[in-house]
């Protein structure tokens, strides 16, 4: 059985314990989204300021377990500065190692471009062997698809 | 007399299992409630012996399930007092109960400008069905507040009344224990002319239930929090009101004629009954009720008192500051469910580590987001008492909690 450690790795409870660029950002000229578990009850906001196609500025609003607060925390410091495009990347790298079909996705993809580097956020590949906890992992990460949606629209 | 908890342990083959070489310690009977040989056996035995689809065969096991059906009915009607077995409408749950007649009586009786109360204190199960019925009638869904202490809030109760026409209530909360006044507020609901439905889901399993005592109209609860199977539900309600409702699925069983030009309703209980029922779920839930009703519903009262009273204490003695255990402190307003916040740990925290301990509770908002609102929490960490739980069970968790805490330690 997988332990407390591989789900709590050192680096996700520095991310909850000082979460990065906490906070709300005005609307507008910031964009926000809104994200909710169901399950949990955790609720997250995306507060997103885009300019050219670059993200000048983010903010995370809400409250959550760690798991979903530190990936939301992590979240932030992998994407801002990066354009747009590189934003999704990332986020679609990431929701892909959250896939409990990561293997089946590996071979299909065998050919695509490379993944984007995860960096810190490789820290969370663990939360896969609890899949409960998957949704909180990618909570912050389906807000911040939505805020890129609005700011884009 | 108490319960030997030893004894009632032994009944439940799931709590005799192991998960990773530990004990179970579940704490988690709110939400579902474990099943004991008794009732697995009564499952068993209609599947191996009487097998059959009821009310439609003159054969031995037609005849043989429909008599296990309707016996079961007669002894769940007996074990809250209903004044009739017919006045038994199993549904497939709780939450299909207060539908039903959010959806019958409510479509039938409601208008425009009609009050439906309910307490800050419910599950969504008699919040949503309301406002459905709210928002296609035009009537309003209107809240009894809360003290500080998870209490209802019934200074302004006259006020309140005011254009009320149904009164819904949950007899004990699922989130902090407390027992609200039910037959006052079913005393008040008729002063003013209106009916009222108790959602006893979180008071059937655990103390004795009298519809005559509670002297109110419906009265919903499920099997699975009371030692039976899922899928199987009950709403009581007075022949009269049941009668004069429209039925509410259509179908096999609901009819006593169907032509080109239309039906005519069966009479209750089956009018409400579409369909194959679930037959095996109400032979289940009948074997719970003997279940229960050997064991005592005044001896399961007593135990939980205690030992809520233990967990209120232990864990009082154990963490004091650092932890709330939300809702009344006081055993005579208080079931055994007990919402934990402890320091910063987040509950989804608090109870991945409690699971590495073997120890079963639930995170979340426990279907109650107006209640969470107003606690202003997120969501808590729950754990619930039932009859086989005893004092190892708390400690168990205090133990669990203090290892949280010092994983979180920050
Ligand atoms: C107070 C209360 N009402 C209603 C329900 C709904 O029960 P069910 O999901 O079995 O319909 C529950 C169970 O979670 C409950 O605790």
């Amino acid at each position: 059985m997988p332990g407390l450690e591989d789900l709590y790795r050192e680096i996700i409870l520095d991310h909850y314990r000082s979460p990065r660029n906490r906070g709300e950002l005005e609307t507008p000229p910031a964009h926000m989204a809104e994200g909710f578990n169901p399950l949990c009850g955790d609720e997250i906001k995306v507060f997103l300021t885009v300019e050219g196609n670059t993200i000048t500025d983010i903010r995370i609003g809400g409250q959550g377990c760690s798991i979903s607060q530190s990936s939301a925390s992590m979240m932030t410091t992998a994407v801002l500065g990066k354009t747009v495009e590189e934003a999704r990347q990332v986020l679609h790298a990431f929701k892909e190692m959250m896939s409990i079909h990561e293997h089946e996705l590996d071979d299909t993809n065998a050919d695509a471009a490379p993944a984007p580097q995860l960096g810190d956020l490789e820290a969370l590949r663990g939360v896969v062997k609890f899949p409960v906890r998957i949704k909180c992992a990618t909570l912050g990460w389906n807000t911040l698809d939505q805020a890129l949606v609005e700011a884009t629209a | 007399m108490t319960l030997d908890t030893a004894a009632v342990k032994a009944d439940f083959p799931l709590l005799n299992n192991l998960i990773n070489d530990r004990p179970i310690i579940y704490l988690d009977s709110g939400a579902t409630s474990q099943k004991p040989q008794q009732v697995l056996d009564a499952l068993n035995h209609y599947y191996e012996h009487l097998n059959a689809n009821v009310h439609r065969g003159a054969y031995y096991l037609a005849a043989a399930a429909t008599d296990a059906t309707e016996n079961a009915r007669l002894r769940v009607a007996n074990f809250i007092n209903a004044p009739a077995d017919r006045e038994i409408i199993f549904t497939k749950n709780a939450t299909e109960a207060i539908n039903l007649v959010s959806y019958t009586w409510g479509r039938a009786n409601l208008n425009a400008g009609d009050v439906v109360l309910i307490s800050s204190l419910e599950h969504h199960a008699n919040i949503v069905p309301w406002q459905q019925l709210a928002a296609e009638k035009g009537c309003e869904v209107r809240w009894i507040p809360l003290t500080d202490d998870g209490q209802l809030d019934l200074t302004d109760l006259d006020r309140m009344l005011e254009g009320v026409k149904m009164v819904a209530i949950s007899a004990a909360s699922n989130v902090l224990g407390t027992l609200p006044p039910v037959r006052l507020l079913a005393d008040a609901a008729h002063a003013v002319g209106a009916l009222c439905l108790v959602d006893a889901s979180q008071w059937v399993p655990h103390r004795p239930t009298d519809v005559a005592e509670f002297d109110c109209d419906f009265l919903v609860f499920t099997g699975h929090k009371m030692c039976g199977p899922t899928g199987i539900g009950v709403l009581w309600g007075r022949a009269e009101l049941l009668e004069a409702m429209p039925p509410f699925l259509g179908g096999g069983e609901m009819i006593l004629n169907v032509t080109q030009e239309g039906f005519t309703a069966n009479e209750i209980p089956w009018k409400f009954e579409a369909g194959t029922p679930p037959i095996a779920e109400m032979i289940g839930l009948g074997a719970a009720v003997d279940y229960l009703e050997n064991l005592g519903m005044e001896n399961i009262v007593a135990h939980e008192t205690q030992l809520t009273g233990y967990a209120l204490r232990t864990l009082g003695d154990r963490f004091g500051e650092d932890l709330i255990i939300h809702g009344p402190q006081d055993l005579t307003i208080r079931g055994g469910v007990l919402s934990l916040c402890y320091k910063d740990v987040h509950p989804h925290d608090l109870s991945q580590v409690l699971d590495e301990r073997g120890v079963c509770v639930r995170a979340g908002h426990h279907c109650a987001k107006p209640l969470m609102r107003l606690l202003g929490v997120g969501a808590t960490a729950r754990a619930s008492l039932y009859l086989y739980n005893d004092e190892s069970d708390v400690d168990a968790l205090a133990d669990a909690l203090e290892a949280a805490g010092q994983f979180f330690a920050f």
